[in-house]
């Protein structure tokens, strides 16, 4: 499984794709939707972990721009607001995505990875 | 104890923070404004024309009395003239019809005597006088044949104006009688005079008949004042009477002066023409004027109830209305310190929520990379045996877990205050509440117990509403409790429809008297600690607007209950949009 983690906070999205590379998930980190754009033209990726709220381009936003160029790619958003009610009041748009909430277990992570990349579909 | 209970709510009112516009909020002032103003304009009309009306009245009803008197004075005079004319037109009708020597038959002036007592009354006795002074007949009771009367001033003045009507005087018979006297000239310049002497006792009874009222008086008077008739205050005849002589005047004249009791008297006279009397009448104006004092007590009377009953109306109306105002304006400071409230909760909240986001980002990171240290200790086995660092670790990593629940809890209070009518179980909103409480009531000592049964539905209702309800009922308990306190959160079913929260302390309690103002706007015993008496008053305003009810009961020394009830269906209220952009 290939993951790209995009988080504007560096510090955290490289520590947390050492660590998913300490349970052999190779993952790709980028701190910006830019980047991550242009690295998505190169790469091919099965699942993006995103930042609900990163400068210039949302998670959301990026998610919607991922799914143009990789429709079968999954996503799972990382929040800072909270909760699961506030992340869907919040952000209807995000429809039946999955989420988790800031700061959160790598057990958690896990297993939500493997819920989503079982899931069928596209992952709208 | 009756100022206390009439007195209404504003009287004492002074709203400290109005600042410079104090005056605008004194509703005192207002009130006495209000209340003086209206008497005013009302009650100066009203006096003014009382006033007017009483003096319009009053001059009627002398007038009228003086115009009675004057009238009653003038017929008397009439009757009177009526009287003395009808004598002197037979005296003078037998003077014409007989000659002298006709007259000098005793028996013929006799016979005339008769006659005269018949027909007209009041001859005493009949005497005929030669043109020398001398009477050469009479009929009388005295012997009066041969008097000679040419030195007399009576028989000048006949000889010079043809009649004569003299005083009462007492004469020889010693009674008050009054003598006629008429010339007869003669074609051949011989003379005769005839004199007839006549008793007041027709006069008594013409005045007798007069109408004079229960103190009035009539009499005669001769023109130098000297009583010619008997009146009721002074019996003896030819006796000056108290009064002035009143001054010659062809008519009928009435005037107003005082008696020898300085009494106000109404006073009539009229010159009987041709005579030497003065038709005098008197009237004590007290008396005449007793129908008017009546009048005049019934109508002060009622225009003293009237004035009182516009006092009355205008002060309840006054009273009413600015107590209006004053209520009006209480709501309205109210209803501001709601907005103030509950915007500064809102301002805490995106705060706290702010605060709260930026945290979990370096929370994260650290929850990162101590994850990852515990990583590289798991799957390197270099450092895996140190117990030391696995704990120091896991302390790491469990302390950040704690960070997270609590900014999770303030993310989600906070978002709470501004969301509106929702699904909820109230089981989660006190948990909520009691989270940021816990640490209080641990140093405090408070024991907290929640009891919420299971069976409790879920139900529609304001979630920011009901957190700032029951923070504040907490808070209040807390401040309530002295160390070692306990709170206690029971829920239960109320009928079918309803769900009852009850939250119990056992603090000080509140004294019955504070009980009746605990719901009041700024009522405070906590004013020395900062209190501001806009808690449990904005606690009310909140349980109302989620259509809930509050009851308090209290025991001082063992502590208080407040009782919530509330909908298991939310009731819209009027004006909730308003609410929610405050909140």
């Amino acid at each position: 499984m290939r993951v790209l983690l995009v988080d504007d906070e560096e510090q955290l999205v490289s520590t947390l794709a050492e660590r998913l590379a300490f349970r052999g998930i190779h993952a790709n980190w980028v701190t910006s939707s830019t980047a991550a754009l242009e690295l998505i033209e190169t790469e091919s990726f099965d699942l993006a972990i995103l930042d609900v709220k990163m400068p210039k381009i949302s998670g959301l936003e990026l998610k919607k721009r991922l799914q143009v160029l990789r429709p079968a790619m999954k996503f799972i958003f990382l929040t800072g607001h909270g909760s699961e009610d506030d992340f869907n009041i919040g952000t209807a748009e995000a429809g039946k995505d999955f989420y988790l909430v800031k700061p959160v277990k790598i057990e958690s992570l896990l297993e939500k990875m493997n819920e989503v990349m079982q899931q069928q579909g596209d992952g709208k | 104890m009756m100022t206390i209970r009439f007195k209404p709510k504003f009287w004492d009112h002074q709203d400290a923070a109005a600042g410079p516009f104090k005056s605008l909020f004194n509703f005192r002032r207002i009130w006495k404004q209000a209340a003086f103003l209206t008497a005013a304009v009302a009650l100066i009309p009203l006096i003014f024309m009382a006033i007017i009306d009483y003096n319009v009245t009053q001059n009627a009803v002398e007038s009228e009395i003086l115009l009675r008197t004057s009238s009653l004075v003038s017929n008397t005079r009439r009757t009177l003239s009526f009287f003395l004319d009808e004598r002197k037109f037979a005296l003078n009708f037998i003077v014409n019809d007989n000659t002298p020597e006709s007259l000098k038959n005793p028996e013929r002036l006799s016979a005339i005597m008769e006659n005269f007592k018949k027909s007209l009354g009041g001859f005493c006795d009949l005497g005929v006088i030669n043109d020398s002074g001398v009477q050469f007949n009479y009929i009388g009771p005295y012997q009066l044949i041969g008097v000679d009367y040419s030195t007399h001033a009576w028989y000048r003045e006949v000889q010079e104006r043809n009649i004569y009507i003299s005083d009462v005087f007492l004469g020889l018979r010693n009674v008050p009688h009054f003598v006629i006297a008429i010339k007869h000239s003669a074609p051949d310049g011989s003379s005769f005079v005839l004199r007839a002497s006549l008793d007041l006792e027709r006069f008594k009874e013409l005045l007798s008949e007069m109408e004079v009222g229960g103190m009035g008086d009539a009499f005669i008077i001769n023109h130098n004042g000297i009583l010619q008739t008997p009146s009721r205050y002074q019996t003896t005849v030819l006796e000056k009477i108290p009064l002035p002589v009143p001054e010659y005047s062809p008519k009928t004249i009435v005037y107003q002066t005082l008696d020898r009791n300085e009494k106000a008297l109404i006073v009539g006279y009229a010159y009987i023409t041709d005579t030497p009397f003065v038709l005098v009448v008197t009237k004590q104006k007290t008396e005449l004027m007793k129908p008017w004092f009546k009048t005049r007590s019934q109508l002060i009377g009622f225009l003293g109830v009237s004035i009182s009953a516009i006092l009355v109306v205008i002060i309840g109306v006054s009273t009413y209305l600015v107590n209006n105002i004053f209520l009006a304006d209480q709501k309205r400071v109210m209803t501001l310190h709601q907005v103030e409230y509950a915007n500064k909760l809102a301002s805490i909240g995106r705060l706290a929520a702010g605060v709260a986001h930026e945290i979990n980002n370096p929370l994260a990171i650290i929850n990162e990379k101590a994850g990852l240290i515990k990583d590289i200790f798991t799957f390197r086995k270099d450092y895996g045996n140190d117990s030391k660092l696995n704990g120091l670790v896991d302390s790491i990593i469990s302390t950040v877990e704690r960070c997270g629940t609590i900014t999770k809890r303030l993310l989600n209070f906070a978002r709470h205050i501004e969301v509106s009518v929702q699904k909820l179980s109230v089981k989660s909103v006190i948990q909520d509440v009691l989270g940021f409480m816990s640490k209080e009531a641990e140093y405090k000592s408070i024991t907290i117990s929640v009891d919420i049964p299971d069976d409790i539905p879920e139900f529609e209702s304001d979630r920011g509403k009901l957190q700032q309800i029951f923070l504040n009922l907490i808070n209040n308990a807390f401040a309530a409790m002295t160390d070692g306190g306990k709170l206690e959160i029971w829920v239960s079913k109320h009928g079918d429809n309803e769900v009852s929260i009850e939250v119990s302390d056992d603090g000080c309690g509140i004294s019955e008297s504070d009980m009746k103002r605990v719901f009041e706007p700024f009522f405070t015993t906590k004013s020395r600690t900062g209190g501001t008496g806009l808690g449990l008053s904005i606690t009310y305003g909140l349980v109302q607007e989620i259509g809930g009810k509050i009851q308090v009961k209290s025991t001082v020394g063992k502590g208080t209950r407040f009782t919530i009830i509330l909908p298991l269906t939310y009731i819209k209220k009027k004006g909730e949009g308003y609410a929610r952009i405050a909140g």
